[in-house]
């Protein structure tokens, strides 16, 4: 993932000398953009085509899913590349720090009751992605896009979205990011400058409902919230959060829980009406619930019935890697992502109690700092053979000692194959790690 | 000390627990229990009054805003001053570190501290992110100190404060020198589970809260691997 992390950090080494040949590649592409950029600027248009042949080769070159250098390029020819493949378009944006990605993809399978949708479906979830994803769909008439908590203003403002999802906010990747209130902060001056756009949020986030409180239009959902440990303390007043049987208040100030709309009760959802739908999924665990309970949500912002979606949810069997299961050499090897403290908890309740291979990096798109494993109580792993690995092994041993699991460190991948029993292997691996292993298993979607 | 439990308390975790400082007490737990010690941890939050009769306190990073309540609520109770008065041994890290000094800022404010710690805390230009290396004061007899700071203050030691290390690498208090320490009161900016990479200084506190003058050793083969690979990633000073 190296398209994500010079993403980051502005870092455009290598992707410059390739922008010069593709302006030459342009002219011999320009027979290829009827319908998708009729009316758009000619620079837009010339962008455009950049971008999309750009994603092609990086494809084809094996550099990633060209889901991010296209944009990245399109972006650099016209700056406002973004704003010209959005216009036309109904779009719905989901962000958080946890669950967007697959959220998208929900949320998309949803929307597609009404026609084409256009996503970003790989979970390159910042502007140069979003560019990628519309310029490679052509004209649909809808789009949703997972928006990395960072650019949300910025592609609000870029994409003039109907509808804008708000998951949660929690800490992740401290070292990197804002501080998880100057996170909301920066979501609530976005939402002001848009009374327009219909908001979906999470009702049990105390900082999310701070965010979206003050919009004209919300709609407010419950998926269950286990990880509190970022919302004692009220954004709004300072005062500590009360919680009592999953309802909390601020005690310094008139900020509460608001009274969700779309609840999720047992294997299922409740909507507006009252209505409960059993949610069934493909995907694990009772977070993916939570999930579709949200795309039921905001797909309905656009007229779609949850009747109607939940069949197409039903359908959706892993997202970019994640819940994928690949069979290699007798073992069902099945890959969990776990970006952060709130997303590991997810990830060990969604595992087998089988042997279980962990992976930590800390490279820029994980955050440089590890001390994140000592929020995540990693005792449900000591009844299974587990097995540890990454560039942060050591960081990951030293927790499992504390923790008294018992661990067994491997160099890579294959070895780790080797040392497992044929049958299932969960693999559980943050941001960078995941993609390593994607990449061992063949790029598996 | 030798027939009761010995007791670690951990600071307000509601407000000071920015990364992984649960870690430092998990740690200090663990290790004593290897050794027999029998030890209690005790988890005490800002609307709770702060016990003054433990051996050990833990006190953690944190925003802005939890930091400041954090300082004005430890110096309505003083149970802490008590407890320091008493002879407990403290473990400060980042924004605990800093409120323990006579003053701090937060929010663009000067905050009065709790003065345990000659230390006075502003902020510098940038802020100091990445890897953290220091030479610890030789009078403590430890090996090098290891972390991850994450921080933008710069903290400036009076008389009766000496720097818990001199800086081979990132920033610490000023790029010269790293942290305090008077008496049994230790502040770092090493953040998080600072005592995960530095198993020898959860041993001090244990040491000065058991009165022993060596504990049995443990095996930290997985620790010191730990330790070898961070050292070798700080970036000289
Ligand atoms: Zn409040």
């Amino acid at each position: 993932m190296a398209d994500v992390r010079k993403a980051r950090t502005g870092e455009n080494t290598g992707h410059t000398v390739i922008l010069t040949v593709w302006q030459r590649v342009v002219t011999f592409e320009s027979g290829t953009l009827a319908g998708v950029t009729d009316g758009m600027p000619l620079i837009a248009k010339v962008a455009t085509s950049v971008s999309k042949t750009a994603a092609a080769l990086s494809r084809a070159a094996g550099r990633g899913d060209g889901s991010v250098i296209g944009g990245w390029i399109g972006l650099k020819i016209d700056p406002d590349l973004l704003a010209h493949l959005a216009a036309g378009r109904a779009v719905a944006l989901v962000s958080g720090t946890n669950g967007k990605t697959t959220t998208t993809r929900l949320t998309a399978a949803a929307v597609g009751v009404l026609g084409r949708v256009a996503t970003n479906s790989f979970g390159a979830n910042m502007p140069t992605g979003h560019t990628s994803a519309l310029a490679k769909e052509g004209h649909t008439p809808f789009a949703v896009l997972e928006v990395d908590e960072h650019y949300l203003a910025q592609v609000i403002d870029q994409t003039r979205p109907r509808v804008v999802a708000l998951l949660n906010l929690s800490r992740d990747q401290l070292d990197r990011a804002k501080e998880v209130a100057m996170m909301a902060q920066l979501w609530k001056t976005a939402l002001a400058g848009h009374p327009e756009i219909r908001v979906v949020a999470n009702s049990d986030d105390p900082m999310v409902v701070w965010a979206a409180a003050g919009s004209p239009e919300v709609t407010w959902f419950s998926a269950g919230q286990r990880w509190l440990d970022d919302s004692f303390v009220c954004p709004e007043s300072g005062h500590p959060i009360e919680r009592a049987q999953g309802d909390w208040w601020c005690t310094g100030c008139p900020l509460r829980r608001p009274r969700p709309q779309w609840v999720v009760e047992d294997e299922g959802v409740i909507d507006p009406r009252g209505d409960w739908h059993l949610v069934k999924l493909q995907l694990p665990g009772r977070v993916n619930i939570g999930n579709a309970a949200t795309a039921l949500a905001v797909a309905a912002e656009f007229g779609v019935r949850p009747i109607e979606a939940l069949p197409r949810l039903s359908r959706v069997a892993s997202i970019a890697g994640r819940y994928a299961q690949v069979d290699r050499d007798g073992r069902n090897i099945r890959l969990l992502l776990a970006k952060n403290p709130a997303s590991w908890l997810e990830a060990f309740d969604m595992a087998d109690q089988a042997p279980t291979l962990l992976s930590i990096n800390a490279r820029d798109p994980d955050g440089l700092d590890t001390s994140w494993l000592y929020d995540v109580d990693f005792s449900p792993l000591r009844d299974r053979p587990v097995l540890i690995t990454g560039d942060r092994a050591y960081d990951l041993a030293v927790r499992l000692q504390v923790n008294q699991v018992q661990f067994r460190h491997v160099q890579t991948f294959d070895e780790a194959l080797r040392s497992v029993p044929p049958g299932r292997l969960e693999v559980i691996a943050n941001y960078t790690a995941f993609q390593d292993i994607r990449a061992e298993l063949d790029r598996v979607n | 000390m030798s027939t009761e439990a010995l007791r670690i308390v951990w600071i307000y975790p509601d407000l000071l627990s920015t990364y992984g400082d649960r870690g430092n007490m998990l740690i200090l737990a663990r290790r004593a229990a290897e050794r027999g010690i029998p030890a209690e941890t005790y988890e005490v939050r800002s609307d709770q009054s702060m016990p003054h009769t433990a051996d050990i306190y833990l006190i953690g990073g944190g925003e802005d805003g939890p930091q400041a309540l954090a300082a004005q609520r430890l110096i309505a109770d003083g149970g802490l001053h008590q407890a320091v008065a008493q002879g407990a041994a403290v473990l400060s890290i980042c924004a605990g570190y800093q409120l323990l000094g006579h003053s701090f800022f937060a929010k663009g404010a000067k905050c009065a501290g709790l003065g345990l710690l000659d230390i006075t805390s502003d902020r510098g230009e940038t802020r100091a992110v990445g890897e953290l290396r220091g030479e610890i004061d030789p009078r403590l007899g430890l090996p090098a100190l290891t972390g991850f700071e994450n921080h933008g203050g710069r903290t400036h030691l009076g008389a009766h404060a000496a720097p818990l290390a001199r800086v081979t690498g990132g920033i610490g208090n000023d790029g010269q020198t790293e942290g305090a320490w008077a008496g049994k009161i230790l502040g770092t900016y090493s953040h998080g589970p600072a005592l995960a990479r530095n198993p020898a200084i959860a041993d001090l506190l244990l040491r000065w809260a058991t009165g022993a003058d060596r504990l049995a050793p443990l095996d930290d083969t997985w620790a010191d691997r730990l330790r070898s690979e961070r050292l070798a990633a700080a970036t000289p000073a």
